[in-house]
């Protein structure tokens, strides 16, 4: 199946029917993550959540799709009107555009990706740092002092959150030697009897810890919602937008959800390999976990104040991950010679 | 007016200026709770909300079930008959001028032997409640002579008009559900806590 990519012919065809499968099942994804967030957070606060449009609750999302869908397209007076319509579009396509890079085991030794390139890790950073443009672009042309506030919010967490996340995954990359992800995913060890794959948070669990805490600030999740925070700034960057111009910048933040846990599951839990589990299901229950995870913490944590967050990001986080790297570094050096 | 210490002034703000930590009090020395502490903590929180999403779910599904209502619950307004069929309305319109936003109206009209509604003098030839109107209080309960109102369970009372909110007698005059009508006959009046005495009045 694998071969198939070196064909000239076969890898643009298996690319394009990637793509569209893709965006079918990002998009189908995304819409039962929010379904599977509405009644999670529900049971926290023992509340049902969505329980009436369908089995379940199931169709919440194709009716508040369709409700949004239906809602007057209504750009303020006063914003600047190219960049208010652009803001969303980019975020959506960044959001969309990691999944470009991410592997899926799809049988035992069947993979799929769109593209393969040994940089994909990069890519990925590149792409979700590309979600601040939208949000600071679209608080700026919503011409309001929420939102402007919100997008400068967003930019100053990006800043504080971005070194931590890309450091902490610096440890991953020294001991598999490659950003590719099917590499890291691939990895196995060769430790006298045990020959093997091992997944990478047990060789760098600190890595783990920043990269968690670090992918909750750069997807603007509570209880790092601050661009958002409807408390004090409204709606933050999302106060003028409405219809399906909110919809991008909702389905963009829940596709970034789903971003950050494949990779948390790709980088340091081994992937779509899991015991002698089916590897597209073992993916799943992976990322499911993760997803839950940060439903969990929305739950859970009241939303850090401005200057707590900051003290986080540059006085705990980003030392511990310039530790991490040094005393990985060290470890390997001394173990390999 | 504040005295500022130093200069001895009235400073002219209610509250004076203050510095970045002053007033503020100060954390006891020593007793900084360490990482573990912090993170213990954490862990607590959301071991706290796990526990929660086990537990069963509280919310009370309503239109498929309801909570239970007070025996006293006041929903909408129901006129009652003796057993032998007559209206207990007598028309003095007591319960119109108890009534605090006025809703009712009742328009009297004379017995006769060929037309017998009610047994006394008169009885009720119009009796009107604007629902739109009524706060539900009770006090047209209270102030009925022969108990002909009561305020039974229902409180589902929406309609697609203005108009269909003016009940009309006859839309009162609809038997009491049953179970209410027992409660009534078993403890007539309402069983409800007023001071001793003024109930006996009223039943006379």
């Amino acid at each position: 199946m694998n071969q198939i990519y070196n064909d000239p012919i076969g890898h643009w065809v298996v690319v394009t029917v990637a793509i569209t499968l893709l965006l079918f099942v990002v998009l189908t994804a995304t819409a039962y993550t929010v379904w599977f967030e509405r009644v999670a957070l529900g049971r926290i606060q023992r509340r049902p959540g969505p329980n009436r449009v369908g089995p379940f609750g199931l169709m919440q999302l194709a009716a508040d799709g369709i409700k949004l869908a239906f809602k007057e397209s209504f750009v303020p007076a006063e914003t600047d009107k190219l960049l208010f319509v652009i803001a969303p579009a980019i975020a959506v396509a960044a959001a969309f555009l990691s999944w470009a890079v991410i592997p899926i085991g799809l049988w035992y030794n069947v993979q799929y990706w769109i593209a393969d390139v040994n940089i994909g890790i990069l890519l990925i950073f590149a792409f979700s740092s590309l979600n601040v443009y939208a949000i600071v672009i679209g608080g700026y042309a919503s011409n309001n002092k929420y939102s402007l506030l919100g997008g400068l919010r967003s930019a100053a967490q990006l800043i504080s959150y971005e070194m931590a996340l890309g450091l902490s995954l610096v440890p991953t990359f020294m001991i598999v030697g490659s950003l590719r992800l099917r590499d890291i995913v691939e990895y196995t060890v060769h430790w006298g009897w045990y020959n093997g794959p091992i997944p990478l948070i047990l060789l760098t669990p600190i890595g783990f810890v920043i990269y968690l805490m670090a992918a909750v600030a750069e997807t603007n999740r509570a209880p790092f919602d601050l661009p958002e925070a409807e408390q004090e700034l409204i709606g933050g960057f999302l106060t003028e937008y409405s219809g399906l111009k909110f919809v991008m910048y909702y389905l963009a933040e829940y596709v970034n959800m789903i971003t950050v846990s494949a990779l948390a599951a790709l980088l340091f839990f081994g992937g779509w390999y899991l015991w002698v589990i089916p590897p597209v299901l073992a993916f799943f229950i992976k990322i499911v976990l993760f997803l839950f995870l940060y439903i969990w913490l929305r739950g859970t944590f009241p939303r850090l104040r401005y200057d707590m967050l900051m003290r986080l990001g540059w006085k705990l986080l980003l030392p511990l991950a310039i530790a991490n790297v040094i005393v990985t570094g060290v470890i390997l050096v001394a173990t390999q010679g | 007016m504040v005295a500022d210490e130093e200069t001895g002034t009235q400073s002219e703000h209610p509250t004076p200026l203050r510095g970045p930590r002053e007033g503020v009090p100060a954390k006891p020395e020593g007793e900084r709770p360490g990482v573990v502490a912090d993170v213990a903590a954490l862990a607590g929180g959301l071991k706290t909300t796990l526990s929660e999403f086990f537990r069963p779910v509280v919310t009370t599904m309503y239109p498929e079930d309801k909570t239970t209502r007070s025996e006293r619950y006041r929903g909408r307004h129901y006129l009652r008959r003796y057993d032998n069929g007559l209206e207990r309305c007598i028309g003095c319109e007591l319960c119109a001028a108890a009534c605090p936003v006025g809703c009712i109206l009742v328009i009297a009209a004379e017995n006769s032997d060929e037309n017998r509604v009610s047994p006394g003098e008169r009885y009720a030839k119009t009796y009107e409640i604007n629902m739109l109107r009524c706060i539900f209080c009770g006090y047209c309960e209270d102030a009925c002579p022969v108990q002909a109102i009561v305020l039974g369970p229902e409180y589902e009372l929406s309609d697609i008009s203005r108009e269909k909110f003016i009940y009309t007698k006859e839309k009162l005059l609809e038997p009491l559900p049953p179970d209410v009508q027992a409660r009534l006959q078993a403890s007539a009046p309402h069983p409800r806590p007023l001071p001793d005495g003024e109930r006996e009045n009223k039943t006379k």
